[in-house]
């Protein structure tokens, strides 16, 4: 690795090269430093199904796993995740792995306009994966940086909630 | 918004990343976690040329006993404050306050480097630092250096830290078996920045308190020891006498400053409320 490079300051608004490994895919693209992680996904790699809402890590619609754990992709910046692995709600949609939280979200009517959702479903994932069966506040306390304005919460614990149960019961929630 | 145009320079060593700052001076910013200072960029509060990742220095990672301290990387993130078993063992007022700071997803990322580093005056663990009487140590051009915690915090975001350095680890003096602690904060909404928190650190003999440390954040323009609350009780036993002179105490230790959603008074009747349940705790822990 060089050190650094005083040039590299003449090229602020130049893209540069990032490479991540994106729902289990290898990915390249070309990035300026200032573009976050969620518009890198959304514009470059047209992965829309992670929302940018608030952009400042307060509504947690943008959360995305990187290598394995939930964050804010609207709180860094793609050329800080070269060279991680990214999983979105789109990869975790169709390899199936949340397929019970997303049926029993639908059946409980946890989401309105789903605006929120991606987010919600990303970090329901991570708390299922930490705690096996998360007591009611656990569930609420996990969702504290997730805002909905649609539903007040009470559906989507509901349905995390029964996930849990059904997985440690080895069935399904519905 | 967005941020300004910067450059990016990812250091792989803690020398590159100090050269990096050097040459480019106060238009440089060190970035770690980054859940303050990305926010802050796009809101343009700051506006720097170029960000220095810090995130890949090996140097400032991990967590290991060293003489009578517990030496944690810049870089250890909050969630790690919660999973480390060697901070349960050494330093478990950092656990107890870990689940306070912020969400989830933000202690995946955040690192108690940066936010001692920032000292946000409503932040958890530059105040615990106070309460666990912490050394930090500091990285820079001039070379390397510790400073006790109780002289690093200056002013509202201001620290005993020099342009162009950096802290590369935070030193906990080993939890005791004589010692115990207390931890909690008062907040409108779970993650929210509290209206006022607190904790403590107490090295007892039976009942008697032989030394405490207690700190508060959500105060004022830095995290603060409240040595004349400390005074009242060190010596003594823990009754209900004496928590109550410790809360009377608070009145000398803190002056809370003018804001429109807490005005100072509600706010130092909520810090004697808290003093009051967190020696209780202290008390039954025995």
């Amino acid at each position: 690795m060089s050190g650094f490079d005083e040039n590299l300051l003449d090229e602020a608004d130049e893209t540069v090269r990032v490479r991540f490994v994106v729902n289990g895919r290898k990915v390249a693209c070309e990035v300026a430093p200032r573009e976050t992680l969620v518009d890198c996904l959304r514009n470059e790699l047209e992965l829309t199904g992670t929302h940018a809402g608030c952009e400042m890590g307060a509504c947690g619609a943008c959360l995305v796993q990187l290598d394995g754990r939930a964050v804010h992709s609207c709180l860094m910046y793609a050329v800080q995740a070269d060279g991680a692995r990214i999983d979105t709600i789109d990869g975790l949609s169709e390899s199936g792995v949340i397929a019970d939280l997303q049926a029993e979200f639908h059946r409980r009517n946890a989401l309105q306009c789903g605006f929120c959702t991606p987010g919600m479903l990303v970090n329901a994932n991570e708390l299922l994966s930490q705690v096996a069966e998360p007591s009611r506040e656990e569930i609420r306390d996990a969702l504290s940086g997730n805002y909905c304005r649609c539903t007040g919460y009470e559906a989507i614990v509901d349905a995390i909630d029964a996930v849990a149960k059904a997985r440690n019961e080895g069935g399904s929630a519905t | 918004m967005k941020a300004r145009a910067f450059s990016y320079f990812r250091a792989a060593t803690i020398e590159q990343a100090l050269d990096a700052h050097a040459l480019v001076g106060d238009d440089a910013r060190f970035i770690a976690g980054g859940q303050s200072l990305v926010p802050a960029l796009s809101l343009r509060l700051q506006a720097p040329r170029l960000l220095i990742d810090i995130t890949h220095i090996g140097e400032l990672r991990g967590v290991r006993r060293e003489g009578g301290f517990l030496r944690i990387g810049a870089l250890t993130r909050h969630c790690e404050m919660l999973s480390e078993p060697l901070i349960a063992e050494f330093a478990p007022l950092l656990q107890a306050a870990a689940p306070f700071v912020a969400h989830p997803a933000i202690r995946n990322r955040g690192t108690f480097g940066g936010s001692v580093a920032l000292a946000d005056p409503a932040s958890e663990f530059p105040a615990m630092t106070l309460a666990l009487d912490a050394e930090i140590e500091i990285a820079g051009p001039s070379g390397s250096r510790r400073i006790k915690a109780d002289d690093f915090f200056i002013d509202l975001f201001e620290t005993a830290l020099q342009p162009g350095e950096l802290i590369t680890a935070i030193y906990v003096p080993l939890f005791k078996a004589d010692q115990r602690f207390a931890f909690d904060e008062m907040a409108r909404r779970r993650g929210d920045y509290a209206l006022v928190g607190c904790g403590m650190l107490a090295t007892c003999a039976g009942d008697r308190i032989n030394d405490i440390r207690i700190s508060f954040f959500s105060v004022g323009n830095t995290p603060t020891r409240v040595k004349g609350a400390e005074a009242t009780l060190i010596g003594s036993s823990l009754n209900s006498e004496r928590i109550a002179a410790a809360q009377a105490a608070l009145e000398g230790d803190l002056a809370p400053p003018e804001n429109d959603e807490v005005p100072p008074a509600m706010r130092l009747h909520l810090a004697r409320v808290l003093l009051g349940r967190l020696l209780g705790r202290l008390g039954e822990s025995a």
